[in-house]
C-alpha cells in the first residue's frame, strides 16, 4: 500500500517539520498556482479562492506531523484543497441536489460524448455515421491561444460537474498522471477515464461552438 | 457473439473511445479497428484532431498566482505556526 516516498520529498518533509521557511516557500511556489487554479473553479470569487488556499496551507501545516507519506505530498495537499473548495463552493451556492442524482450527473455515464442527433439514425443511409460532422477549425493553434478561446475554455471547465472538472484540471491543466488523479480523488481507473472523457468532450464542444460563432474567417 | 454490423465501429461509437485510445487502454484489436476507421473517415479524423487540439489548449492555460497580499499573509501564517510549535 505505502508507495516509497521520494528521497527529496522526505527531506522536504523534515525541513517543514523543523519550521524551515525556505522549504515552505519552495513548496508554496511549486504547488500554489495549481491550488489557486483549482479553488477558482469551485468558488465564485477570487477572494474566496484565496481564502480557501490559505485555509489549505494552514491545514497542511497543522497536519504535517500526522502525514504518513502514503500518498505524495502533492496529492495530499490537493485533496485537502479540494475538500475545502467543494464545501465552500456548495455553501456559497446553497444548491444541494440529492447525492445519488448528483453522482449520476457527475459521472455522466449515461450521456454520450457527442449528442445523438449529430449521427444518422436507424433509417439513415449509414446509421451511426455523422449526420452533422465536425468542421475543421481554421488556424486553431493561433486562435486557441487567443483571449476569447481561453475564456471559452475556462468557462466550459467551470461549468462541468465537479468531479469532471477536477479530473480534467489535474490531468490536462496540471499534467498529473492517471494514477495520481485516482489517488487524489479516490476514483477507480475506469471512473477516472470516463470522467476525463466526458469533460474533454464537453470542452471540445464548447470550443466548436466558439469557432462556429466566430465563423471560419480569422 | 454475432459478427457483422454490430462489430463494425461506427462514428458514433468511435467518439466514445478516444480517451481510452489516447490512454493506451484499448485492447489491441479494438485499437486496430479504431485506427482503421480513422484511416477511412475524414470526419472522425477531424473530430479526433479537435480533441487533441482541445487537450493541448487546456494544457496551455497559464498558472494563477496568489496576490502579493495573500502571499504575505501566508508567510505570516507559517511564522505563527512555527512560533506555536
Amino acid at each position: 500500500m505505502s508507495a516509497p516516498v521520494a528521497l527529496d520529498e522526505r527531506a522536504l518533509l523534515r525541513a517543514l517539520r523543523d519550521g524551515d521557511e525556505s522549504a515552505f516557500t519552495a513548496l508554496v511556489e511549486a504547488q500554489g498556482p495549481m491550488l489557486l487554479r483549482l479553488a477558482l473553479m469551485h468558488v465564485p470569487s477570487r477572494a474566496v479562492a484565496e481564502e480557501v488556499v490559505q485555509e489549505t496551507w494552514l491545514a497542511v501545516l497543522n497536519g504535517i506531523d500526522r502525514f504518513q507519506g502514503r500518498s505524495s505530498l502533492k496529492t495530499w495537499i490537493t485533496s485537502i484543497l479540494l475538500n475545502k473548495a467543494r464545501t465552500r463552493g456548495e455553501r456559497e451556492r446553497r444548491v444541494l441536489p440529492f447525492a445519488a442524482l448528483r453522482r449520476r450527473h457527475e459521472e455522466g455515464r449515461d450521456e454520450p460524448a457527442v449528442p445523438a442527433g449529430r449521427f444518422q439514425g436507424r433509417r439513415g443511409s449509414e446509421p451511426g455515421a455523422w449526420a452533422r460532422p465536425p468542421v475543421e477549425w481554421s488556424e486553431p493553434s493561433e486562435r486557441l491561444r487567443g483571449e476569447a478561446a481561453r475564456r471559452v475554455l475556462l468557462e466550459a471547465i467551470a461549468a462541468l460537474p465537479p468531479r469532471q472538472r477536477d479530473v480534467i484540471a489535474l490531468r490536462d491543466i496540471s499534467g498529473w498522471s492517471a494514477e495520481e488523479v485516482r489517488n487524489a480523488l479516490d476514483l477507480t481507473e475506469t471512473n477516472q477515464r470516463v470522467l476525463l472523457h466526458r469533460a474533454r468532450s464537453k470542452v471540445r464542444a464548447a470550443l466548436e461552438g466558439h469557432f462556429e460563432a466566430e465563423g471560419g474567417a480569422p | 457473439m454475432s459478427v457483422g454490423v454490430a462489430d463494425e465501429l461506427r462514428c458514433r461509437g468511435l467518439v466514445e473511445l478516444i480517451t481510452d485510445y489516447l490512454e493506451g487502454v484499448l485492447p489491441t484489436p479494438d485499437a486496430r479497428r479504431f485506427e482503421a476507421h480513422l484511416a477511412d473517415c475524414d470526419d472522425c479524423s477531424t473530430y479526433v484532431e479537435q480533441m487533441r487540439q482541445t487537450i493541448e489548449a487546456i494544457g496551455q492555460i497559464p498558472p494563477e498566482s496568489l496576490s502579493a497580499e495573500a502571499s504575505e499573509h501566508l508567510l505570516w501564517t507559517f511564522r505563527d505556526w512555527r512560533g506555536s510549535r
